[in-house]
């Protein structure tokens, strides 16, 4: 299974002084699900980027079961904050595209791509246009994209960024349904202190000026909901209020000491 | 009425329609309004030419000019009948749309996508560009000749250069996410182009055909007033030389008509192959 491996990663936009993210170092397999959370500037989307291959680090060495990464590659499928989908297709174009890249006969990738619109409960949507969804929908379809190419880690940007409170709760509790069923390492990246609690298997608090990691935490109230606990139920745990509070006070502490710097 | 304006989004316009249709039974449509204005004009025409007021020669009545149109159609002008005359403008047009498009829309994504072929291409279209077609057909005809290749080659010029700057300008307003989500599904260089960056730019490469036909229809008619022995402008411009009012008035209503259906076709075209332009997606 997939294993991904950062080792001491820097990175330095060109003509930039300072780095962005420096002496970053992680793992990744199957069964986790890694969230970066950190405030604005703390390097998260640049740290998925480098994941992604969209762009080069400075130092330091990232490998996809032991190959480098040099580029992006549907290994590693990519969900937007901005859907990214292409208007010009139908919503089952639009998840059958990483198929229809690879060369995939139009009736074999069109099965392939209902079973994933079944997964992310959009079956009945593939004669839709993308302009017809909801944000939420859009989402699910940005997902169904991304399986369908059958990837061997997600990596997700701000996935449910974008959506009103309601629907984000929805999209969370889809996500750890089609994370259980995939078996696929997911990194994920948020500005949402509650959604990383509950989500993720592994938490990293990222720190700005350069961005690095300041805490690694090892949790399971997604394991939980996934074992059968309603997710109000865990959210409403003295456990997870705890946790949330630890990492917001971690957070906030940062920033009150930027902020105590510059005054 | 503009060649280039937008069609009104109908959605928006529609509620304002219904509210105003129950108190008031003056309520007028747009295109009744277009319409009063075209009859009150043609109506005035008559009214001035059958009172005499002003001489056939100057302005012919409407009739005349009917009848000319069948006379036309059936016995023709200068050799041609009008349908000759059409014919030949329209090949001419269509010959250098055709040869355009085919040539505009790879420089136009090369010059969006690739920095060398920016660096060759845009100062090259910038600088022909504002230069008026008329003013290069003499260098023209000196080089190729006075035959149909001249002027196919002027109209093409002239289309040429909206078709690729709107391409390129479509090309580089590419959404990056777009572009991202497409490699890391996989796409190589060739199936971005294919699959993201020339749907994306469609939109912008029609505006473009949608200019450049309008250029090169009032290129055409100039040419051919100056330098040919068949098509409208040639029917126009011999026409006056003999003082026949009744074919001018007719030439160039037609040339109206002709420039007028070129950009419904295409307005028609851009709605049904881009359907999710102006879509909020």
């Amino acid at each position: 299974m997939a294993l991904l491996q950062l080792e001491r990663i820097s990175a330095q936009y060109p003509g930039a002084a300072s780095p962005v993210l420096s002496d970053i170092s992680l793992t990744l397999g199957p069964q986790q699900l890694l969230v970066a959370l950190g405030p604005s500037g703390s390097g998260k989307t640049s740290l998925l980027n480098l994941i992604a291959g969209f762009v080069a680090p400075s130092a330091g060495r990232i490998t996809l079961d032991g190959v480098p990464v040099s580029g992006p590659s549907a290994e590693r499928g990519v969900v937007f904050q901005d859907d990214a989908l292409l208007p010009w297709q139908d919503v089952l174009a639009n998840v059958a595209f990483g198929l229809e890249l690879a060369g995939i006969a139009r009736e074999k990738r069109e099965a392939k791509a209902r079973d994933m619109l079944a997964l992310v409960d959009l079956a009945g949507f593939e004669k839709r246009r993308i302009w017809e969804l909801s944000g939420g929908q859009k989402q699910r379809v940005g997902l169904a994209r991304a399986l369908a190419a059958d990837p061997r880690m997600l990596l997700m940007d701000e996935p449910f960024g974008a959506l009103d409170a309601f629907t984000r709760e929805q999209m969370q509790e889809l996500l750890l349904q089609v994370w259980q069923r995939s078996a696929k390492p997911v990194f994920l990246i948020t500005h949402d202190i509650e959604e990383a609690v509950f989500l993720s298997t592994d938490l990293i608090l990222l720190a700005p000026n350069p961005g690095h990691i300041v805490e690694h935490l090892k949790l399971d109230f997604g394991q939980r909901y996934s074992a059968g606990e309603s997710a109000r139920a865990i959210k409403s745990d003295p456990r997870f209020i705890e946790t949330r509070e630890h990492v917001l006070a971690r957070v906030f502490s940062r920033r009150q000491s930027v902020r105590e710097q510059r005054a | 009425m503009s060649l280039y304006q937008s069609p009104e989004p109908a959605l928006t316009r529609a509620p304002a329609n219904t509210a105003r249709h129950q108190p008031s039974s003056f309520y007028l449509s747009t295109r009744t309004i277009s319409a009063l204005t075209l009859a009150v004009l043609l109506g005035g025409w008559w009214v001035i030419t059958a009172l005499e007021w002003v001489e056939p020669l100057f302005l012919p009545p409407p009739a005349a000019v009917l009848e000319k149109a069948w006379l036309l159609m059936t016995k023709g002008y200068m050799d041609s009948t009008l349908w000759q005359h059409l014919g030949a403008s329209l090949q001419r047009i269509g010959l250098a749309l055709f040869f355009a498009v085919l040539t505009a829309i790879p420089i136009g994504i090369a010059i969006g996508h690739n920095r060398i072929a920016r660096g060759i291409f845009d100062p090259l279209i910038e600088f022909y560009r504002p230069v008026p077609p008329l003013a290069y057909l003499p260098l023209i005809v000196i080089w190729c000749g006075i035959g149909e290749f001249s002027k196919v080659l002027l109209i093409y010029l002239a289309i040429f250069a909206p078709i690729a700057i709107a391409t390129a300008t479509g090309v580089r307003t590419v959404d990056s996410a777009k572009l991202r989500a497409a490699q890391s599904l996989g796409a190589t260089r060739w199936q971005l182009i294919r699959y993201v960056i020339l749907p994306s730019a469609l939109p912008d490469i029609l505006t473009g055909v949608r200019i450049g036909l309008g250029v090169g229809w009032s290129t055409l008619v100039a040419a051919e007033l100056i330098a040919a022995t068949s098509g409208l402008g040639f029917m126009v411009q011999s026409a006056a030389q003999f003082l026949v009012t009744d074919v001018v008035v007719l030439g160039i209503l037609v040339i109206a008509l002709i420039a007028f259906a070129l950009e419904m076709g295409l307005r028609a075209l851009q709605r049904k192959l881009v359907p999710w332009h102006g879509q909020n997606h």
